[in-house]
C-alpha cells in the first residue's frame, strides 16, 4: 500500500506538482491521467525518490521512502520507462539481471530468475537470452523493459508511459499481458498515460491531474458517470461516455436465459464489443459462448441500460 | 547524368566511361613518368644528384617490361573497372616500383663504390603517390570491415620486412645511411615509441578523469576546456622553448630532478609538451562522449538503483568509450608527429635523424627520420580506427 500525502514539487517558481494526496491499496493498479505538464511524471519520480519533494510525504507499506538511501530504495520498487530504456550494450539477460546482480544475488540464482522472467513474457530463453537490444522489435524490448523492472519481485511497480511507443496492436496484447502478470503476481502497479483508454483499461483507479493538481481520483466508472470538472470530462471525451462505460463491463456478467440467433459472442467480451456486433448485424440479442457452450443471451435492451447515465 | 551520354554510345571511350578519380591519378602518373626523374645519382652524399629516366635507370629487359605495367596500371585506373581490378592493378604497380627501385639502385651504383648514392626521383614518389591514392580508393569503396583492415595492414607490414630483410634495398642511399647508424636508430625508434605512448598514457590517465569532472561539474567545464584551447593554440617550437626555463630550474633547485634526467632540454620536457597538447583532445573527447549518452538507459540506471558510481562504470564509460577512444586516436596520431620536433631540444627519437639531415643538408637523413615517423602514424591510425569501429554497439545509433 502507498500513501501519498501532501506531496508538492516547486522548481524556481514553478508548482509541478501542487498537494497531492492519494493512497493506492496492495495489488491495485493505479493509473495517473493528465495531458504532457500536468505533473504525473514529476509525481510518479517523487515515490521512488528520482524527484524529491518540496513537501510532503510518501509512506509505501507504512514506511516513510525517506528512510534509506535513494539507490537502495530504488532497488525494491520496479521501474519500468517509454522506450524501454535498455542498456544497449548489455545482453537482454544481463539486461534483466540488472537489479538482482546489484542487490548482490548469486550468479545461477540471477540465471534462473531470467529465465523464468524470458518465459513469464513469452520470450524464448534459448533464443533471447543473449541477444542484444538492438535485435529486438519494439514490443519485444517493451516486454524485457518490464521483465528487467520486475526482476527482483518487487511488490511495487511504477510505470511511464510504458507502451507509449507502440503500435495499437502491439500495445493492446501488451497492456493484457501486463494485466494477466500483475494478477498472478499481486504487484501494485502507479502507471503513468496521457491515454484515457488506456487509464480505463488499466486502472483499477485513476488519478486525474492537471497543472500539478489531482483533480479527481476513483474507480472507473465513477470517473465515467460522475467527472469531477469540466476538464476532466473533456479527458474523457464525452461523445465516446456510453461506450466507455460498456467497455468496463463483461457480456458474462450480463446473460439473461434464453435463446438467439446467429454468430455468438464470446462471455469474456466487452459490452462494447457485444454492442457493436448487435449494430453491425441488426440483431437485438446475441448468443453468448463460454468453453465452445451456449450458456445463454445478452440483449439490445440491457446494454441500453448498462450504458446510460446512472440515475 | 553518365548514364545517359554512356547509353548514347557515341565513341567507345567515351568520356562517362572514365573513372572521375582515374583521371586524377592518370595525369599524376604521367606527370611522375615523363616530366620527374626516376632515380638520382650522386657520386657522395651530399653533392647535387644527376636525374635519370626510367629508361635510364634501369637495364632494357627490365624498364620495358615496368613501363608496360605501369602503362597497363594507368589504362586500368583510368577507365571504370570493378573494384577488384583497380585494386589488383594499383597493388601489382606499386610491388613492382618497391622490386625495381632496388634492382635500379643495384643497377646504378658502381661496384665496390661506397661513396656513391642512388636515391628514388621525384618521378618515383610522384608515380607511388599516383597509384597509392588509387588504392586507397579501392580500399574504401570495397567497405572493409575493420578487422580486414588491420590484417592488410599486418600484410604490407611483412612484405616490407621481407623486402627490408632480403637486402633488395641495400644500395638505395636511405638505407645506407641507416647501415651506418643502425644501432642508434632502433634505440631512436624506442626512444620516439616510448615518447609519443608515454604521453599519450599519461593524457588517458589524468584526461579521463578530468574529462568526467568537467563533465559533472558544469562550472569547471568552461575553465577546463579554455585552458586547455589555449594550450593547444601554442605552436610546438615555442612550446618546447617556452619550457626550457622553468624546466631547467626544475633540475637545478628540486634534489633528485636532474638525476631523474630533468632539465631544460633532453626527454623531460620533450614528455611534458607531448602530454600538455594531448590532454585538450582526451578532455574534450570524454565530455563529449559522457554527453552523448542517450537519456534513457541513464535514467533507466538511476530508477533501478545504481549508484552515481555504478552508473558511471557500467553504462556511461562503456556507451562513452567509442568518442573517448577517438580522441585517443587523435592522440597518438598526433603525438608520433609531434616527437619527431622533440629531436630539436634533445628530446631523441626520430626528428634526430631529421635535424641531423638538416643541417649536414644530407636529404637522406632526413627522409631516414621522416619515412618510419609517418609510417608508424598511419599504421597507428589504422589500427586505432579499427579499434573504435570495434568498441562501438551496434545499433546504438537506433536507439530511442
Amino acid at each position: 500500500m502507498i500513501e501519498i500525502d501532501g506531496l508538492t514539487k516547486v522548481y524556481d517558481t514553478t508548482t509541478v506538482v501542487d498537494d497531492v494526496s492519494l493512497s493506492v491499496e496492495a495489488g491495485e493498479v493505479a493509473a495517473v491521467v493528465g495531458t504532457s505538464g500536468s505533473g504525473k511524471t514529476t509525481l510518479l519520480r517523487m515515490i521512488n525518490r528520482l524527484v524529491e519533494p518540496t513537501s510532503g510525504t510518501v509512506r509505501i507499506e507504512g514506511r516513510d521512502n525517506r528512510e534509506v538511501a535513494p539507490y537502495e530504495l530504488r532497488r525494491h520498487i520496479g521501474y519500468a520507462i517509454q522506450g524501454h530504456g535498455l542498456f544497449p550494450h548489455h545482453t537482454v539477460g544481463r539486461n534483466i539481471g540488472t537489479v538482482p546482480k546489484l542487490l548482490g544475488w548469486d550468479k545461477q540464482k540471477i540465471a534462473a530468475r531470467v529465465d523464468e522472467l524470458l518465459d513469464l513474457f513469452q520470450l524464448d530463453p534459448a533464443h533471447f537470452r543473449d541477444r542484444m537490444p538492438h535485435e529486438l522489435s519494439g514490443g519485444q524490448k517493451q516486454r524485457v523493459g518490464v521483465a528487467r523492472a520486475l526482476a527482483a519481485g518487487p511488490s511495487l511497480l511504477l510505470m511511464d508511459e510504458p507502451f507509449g511507443a507502440l503500435d495499437p496492436i502491439i500495445r493492446a496484447k501488451a497492456q493484457d499481458d501486463l494485466l494477466d502478470i500483475q494478477r498472478r503476481l499481486g504487484t501494485t502497479i502507479v502507471l503513468v498515460t496521457h491515454d484515457m483508454d488506456e487509464a480505463i483499461k488499466l486502472g483499477n483507479r485513476i488519478a486525474v491531474m492537471d497543472e500539478g493538481k489531482l483533480l479527481q481520483y476513483a474507480r472507473p466508472q465513477d470517473i465515467i458517470a460522475k467527472p469531477a470538472t469540466d476538464f476532466v470530462e473533456a479527458l474523457l471525451a464525452s461523445g465516446e461516455r456510453a461506450f466507455r462505460m460498456l467497455s468496463l463491463t463483461h457480456v458474462d456478467e450480463l446473460v439473461e436465459p434464453g435463446a438467439a440467433d446467429g454468430e455468438p459472442i464470446a462471455g469474456t467480451a466487452s459490452l462494447r464489443e457485444a454492442y457493436a456486433l448487435l449494430l453491425w448485424t441488426r440483431r437485438d440479442a446475441l448468443p453468448v459462448i463460454r468453453n465452445g457452450e451456449i450458456i445463454g443471451r445478452v440483449t439490445r435492451a440491457a446494454l441500453d441500460d448498462k450504458a446510460a447515465a446512472p440515475q | 547524368m553518365s548514364l545517359a551520354t554512356g547509353r548514347a554510345g557515341l565513341s567507345p571511350v567515351s568520356i562517362s566511361r572514365l573513372d572521375k578519380l582515374g583521371v586524377v591519378t592518370t595525369l599524376i602518373a604521367l606527370a611522375g613518368l615523363f616530366l620527374q626523374p626516376f632515380m638520382l645519382f650522386r657520386a657522395n652524399r651530399i653533392v647535387l644528384g644527376d636525374p635519370l629516366e626510367l629508361w635510364q635507370s634501369l637495364p632494357a629487359f627490365v624498364w620495358v617490361p615496368t613501363l608496360g605495367v605501369i602503362l597497363a596500371g594507368i589504362g586500368l585506373t583510368l577507365v571504370k573497372t570493378p573494384r577488384t581490378v583497380r585494386l589488383s592493378a594499383g597493388v601489382a604497380v606499386l610491388a613492382l616500383l618497391a622490386v625495381v627501385v632496388g634492382v635500379s639502385a643495384s643497377y646504378l651504383t658502381p661496384e665496390g663504390d661506397s661513396f656513391a648514392r642512388v636515391s628514388p626521383g621525384g618521378g618515383f614518389w610522384i608515380l607511388i603517390f599516383a597509384f597509392a591514392l588509387s588504392v586507397t580508393d579501392s580500399v574504401a569503396r570495397l567497405r572493409l570491415g575493420p578487422v580486414p583492415r588491420v590484417l592488410a595492414l599486418a600484410a604490407v607490414g611483412v612484405v616490407l620486412a621481407a623486402i627490408l630483410y632480403s637486402g633488395l634495398w641495400s644500395d638505395l642511399s636511405i638505407l645506407k645511411e641507416y647501415a651506418g647508424r643502425a644501432n642508434s636508430f632502433w634505440q631512436q625508434v624506442q626512444v620516439h615509441l616510448v615518447l609519443a605512448l608515454g604521453s599519450m598514457a599519461a593524457a588517458a590517465v589524468f584526461g579521463i578523469p578530468l574529462g568526467i569532472v568537467s563533465y559533472r561539474i558544469v562550472r569547471v567545464r568552461a575553465a577546463i576546456l579554455n585552458a586547455l584551447n589555449i594550450v593547444q593554440t601554442i605552436p610546438s617550437m615555442a612550446m618546447f622553448g617556452l619550457l626550457i626555463a622553468p624546466m631547467a630550474w626544475v633540475g637545478a633547485t628540486i634534489p633528485g630532478a636532474a638525476e631523474l634526467g630533468i632539465g631544460g632540454i633532453g626527454v623531460a620536457p620533450a614528455f611534458l609538451a607531448l602530454f600538455a597538447y594531448s590532454l585538450l583532445p582526451v578532455v574534450s573527447n570524454t565530455v563529449v562522449g559522457l554527453d552523448t549518452v542517450p537519456r534513457e538507459p541513464n535514467d533507466a540506471a538511476r530508477g533501478v538503483g545504481m549508484t552515481d558510481l555504478q552508473r558511471l562504470v557500467r553504462i556511461e564509460m562503456p556507451l562513452a568509450f567509442p568518442v573517448i577512444l577517438t580522441g585517443i586516436r587523435i592522440v597518438l596520431v598526433q603525438n608520433i608527429g609531434l616527437t619527431v620536433i622533440a629531436g630539436l631540444i634533445g628530446g631523441g627519437g626520430l626528428g634526430t635523424f631529421v635535424f641531423q639531415g638538416i643541417s649536414q643538408t644530407a636529404m637522406d637523413l632526413v627522409l631516414l627520420g621522416a619515412i618510419p615517423a609517418v609510417a608508424m602514424a598511419f599504421a597507428a591510425a589504422i589500427v586505432l580506427d579499427a579499434g573504435v569501429e570495434l568498441s562501438r554497439p551496434k545499433g546504438a545509433g537506433a536507439q530511442r
